[in-house]
């Protein structure tokens, strides 16, 4: 499996934050893309018809994963029926070992990859190229950041945080091409490079954005085109796809295709909507003689099982929700150290990967809910991130309580000031002493107090009043009282 | 009409001027307000930080102090918002309690949203000087979905320009605890609201929640930024 680095999210955030270049990045294409997702919106749909869609497909994904076992077993005939193969792999590295035996048996040398998010779980290339069979990547996004040596920064859009001088030097360092900042000569020196690997190789990868049940299909949209080549020139088909992307019937397609475009990259349609049913007909002119499905759980049990987090499973990676979050907009996609990020990213990573290490991200959000809003399926991110919360301070599953003792400590002393109003009140009243010598005209400069005291580096604090509201209003501002 | 005063704690504690205001404004409007004196906290810290017990506990507490009154009125979407929404998912499994819940919910009201829509006023019969501009308090707007009503208040304002600003709607960075657990992102996402409210040319910037004013004025003061940040409450008062 990928590694996952999301116990250092405080360190990668900072050092994002301090990257001129990422703050750039972030700034332009994150704009572009809620202004393309607003207009494009807007163009077709009422706000009521828009929302009305959006519940539509809430509902035939909880539908869906409210009977994963029953789909998945219909989706497993219907591609059975159709000539492919089928095959369900509990973790990364079972499916990791299937993709490497389906290679191994076909000789495979080199493997095509379209974008795939599970093979980014899986840390797909790097296994391969230890079984000797050299992947390559034909995503645009996904070739740069594979000759960067990187993971993917959003999940739509990999190499979103590579500036084109950054690609000229990578393109130049491993294609020997002329320096450029012409994107479209970028475009084509990348076209030139992928086509013979186009020509070449045995095996296609993808990924897949639906797998519709009763007709055992394969639905990948793609815009590049990339996708189609890698699913009909090589002799193999290999397509990996969380467990969750199974839709029952093709009535229930539709929606999706309508919704997925338009929250992700603000288009109508993508440019390629791909529909694979299995292997090469005896009357088809190309397309795979073999054909293979790997439905991947890797953790995703782990949220199916809690019945809060299930609604996770409904996603469907458009990336809406990261470009709507005011802390992904700021930090971007590495700092949440494995491969999804913003805010669906912060609630599948802890119950997917290990909910200690990645303790921080659910905590990471202003749970300002601008995710929830713009979700196409109404997927109630704060929610979760709540109940993720809850989870690590309470520790209600084995062994994964995160708060820090101080933590506990403060929200012990907090629960017995606010208990009563008199105690309360003494609390204030101690307050107002131990913080005499902090104050300087009404404000707190430096907080000296353990977890709090990052405050105060670029803020000041308020002081506690010299006379609380409720002391206002007793002294005065309410009715008058009988002398006691 | 008679309606009780929930404070808040930043406003109890911190802000006691915005409850002033809150009264002067509620009084004008021939309310008559009253301040349950048991009254403590909401309970929505520790229910942010994942402590639910805790946070149970107090909303109890809550509840008693406020169930018998017919209107509550509270001068923050968040603390608004925590009663009214999430009561309902912090009491999910224990059906008295969340009875109670649903009912206090029911009566319970921001201060913008009790104005316009129980006490439908929009003019509330204040005078200030300057050039406004509003901030959308996320819990206010996304919960409650209230954008409209501090809106046409401030418009009715006497002396008051409205003049919105580049993004309204995002999030300022305050986020309770996200503001102490993440200093640093809260304030990169408060340096873009802060160049939002310099480019409306305001000379005053209105928010419903003292989080985000809390929030937004220590970088301000800090930084001797010479915009203001006030509560709505204190911009109504004005008289």
């Amino acid at each position: 499996m990928a590694q996952v680095k999301s116990a250092a999210f405080k360190k990668a955030s900072t050092r994002a934050l301090h990257d001129q270049g990422i703050q750039h990045a972030l700034n332009h294409v994150m704009n572009h893309f809620t202004e393309a997702r607003a207009s494009a919106i807007a163009a077709d749909y009422s706000d009521e018809s828009w929302d009305a869609m959006r519940t539509r497909a809430a509902a035939i994904k909880a539908h869906t994963i409210g009977n994963l076992d029953y789909y998945l077993d219909l989706a497993d005939r219907s591609i059975r029926r159709n000539g492919g193969h089928v095959h369900f792999a509990d973790d990364a590295a079972d499916a990791t070992r299937i993709v490497i035996d389906i290679a191994k048996r076909h000789d495979v040398k080199r493997a095509i990859k379209s974008k795939s998010m599970v093979s980014e779980e899986m840390g797909l290339n790097d296994a391969l190229k230890r079984a000797g069979i050299d992947p390559v990547e034909t995503d645009l996004g996904e070739y740069i950041i594979q000759l960067a040596g990187e993971t993917p920064f959003h999940i739509i859009a990999p190499a979103m945080h590579k500036t084109r001088e950054e690609v000229s030097d990578l393109f130049h360092d491993w294609l020997k091409s002329a320096p450029t900042s012409d994107i479209a000569r970028l475009c084509s020196i990348a076209r030139e490079a992928l086509r013979k690997h186009f020509e070449t190789a045995e095996m296609g990868i993808t990924g897949a954005n639906f797998v519709v049940a009763e007709t055992g299909t394969v639905v990948i949209v793609t815009n590049e085109g990339n996708g189609r080549m890698v699913t009909s020139t090589p002799r193999v088909h290999v397509a990996i796809c969380g467990m969750e992307k199974v839709l029952p019937a093709i009535e229930d397609l539709p929606v999706f295709l309508r919704l997925l475009p338009r929250s992700a990259t603000g288009q109508r349609t993508t440019s390629y909507t791909s529909f694979i049913s299995g292997p090469r007909g005896p009357s088809d002119e190309d397309g795979p003689e073999e054909f293979h499905l790997i439905f991947v759980d890797n953790g995703r049990l782990n949220l199916l099982k809690d019945e809060v987090l299930r609604e996770a499973l409904s996603c469907i990676r458009c990336g809406a929700c990261l470009n709507h979050c005011p802390v992904y907009r700021k930090v971007g996609g590495h700092a949440y150290g494995w491969v999804y990020s913003g805010p669906i990213g912060a609630v599948v990573t802890g119950p997917m990967t290990g909910m200690k290490q990645a303790a921080d991200l659910p905590f990471a959000s202003t749970l300002c809910g601008a995710c929830r809003d713009v979700c196409p399926v109404k997927i109630d991110l704060p929610k979760l991130l709540l109940h993720l919360r809850h989870r690590l301070a309470e520790g209600t599953g084995s062994g994964e309580r995160a708060g820090t003792w101080m933590e506990r400590l403060y929200i012990r002393r907090w629960h017995d000031a606010v208990k009563t109003r008199a105690a309360l009140d003494r609390s204030t009243r101690l307050g107002r002493l131990l913080q005499k010598p902090l104050v300087r005209r009404g404000k707190v400069r430096s907080l000296p107090l353990p977890v709090i005291s990052g405050w105060t580096k670029d803020r000041d604090f308020p002081a506690l009043a010299p006379k609380s509201f409720g002391e206002i209003w007793r002294d005065g501002l309410g009715p008058a009282r009988e002398p006691e | 009409m008679q309606a009780a005063l929930c404070a808040t704690c930043l406003v109890d504690q911190f802000f006691p001027e915005v409850g002033e205001a809150v009264v002067t404004v509620l009084r004008r409007l021939d309310v008559d307000v009253t301040f349950p004196e048991e009254q403590t906290c909401c309970g929505q810290i520790a229910f942010n930080g994942g402590y639910r017990k805790e946070a149970a506990d107090v909303a109890r507490h809550f509840m008693d102090v406020f169930e018998n009154e017919r209107h509550v009125v509270v001068p923050s979407g968040s603390c608004a918002s925590m009663i009214k929404v999430y009561y309902r998912e912090l009491f999910r499994d224990d059906p008295d309690d969340l009875e109670r819940a649903l009912a206090l919910g029911e009566k319970t009201h921001e201060l913008t949203d009790f104005i316009v829509n129980v006490l439908e006023v929009t003019d509330v019969g204040s005078l200030a000087r300057g050039l406004v501009t509003y901030h959308d308090s996320c819990h206010l707007l996304r919960e409650l979905g209230i954008s409209a009503e501090p809106r046409s208040l401030i418009g009715g304002v006497s002396g008051v320009e409205l003049q919105e600003m580049p993004n309204a709607d995002a999030c300022c960075g305050f986020g309770g605890l996200f503001s102490v657990k993440f200093p640093e992102i809260s304030i990169a996402i408060l340096d873009e609201k802060l160049d939002a409210i310099r480019a409306s040319g305001a000379d005053t910037v209105v928010a419903n929640d003292c989080g985000c004013l809390m929030h937004m004025r220590g970088a301000i003061e800090r930084r001797g930024m010479s915009v203001r940040a006030i509560h709505i409450a204190e911009l109504l008062a004005g008289e």
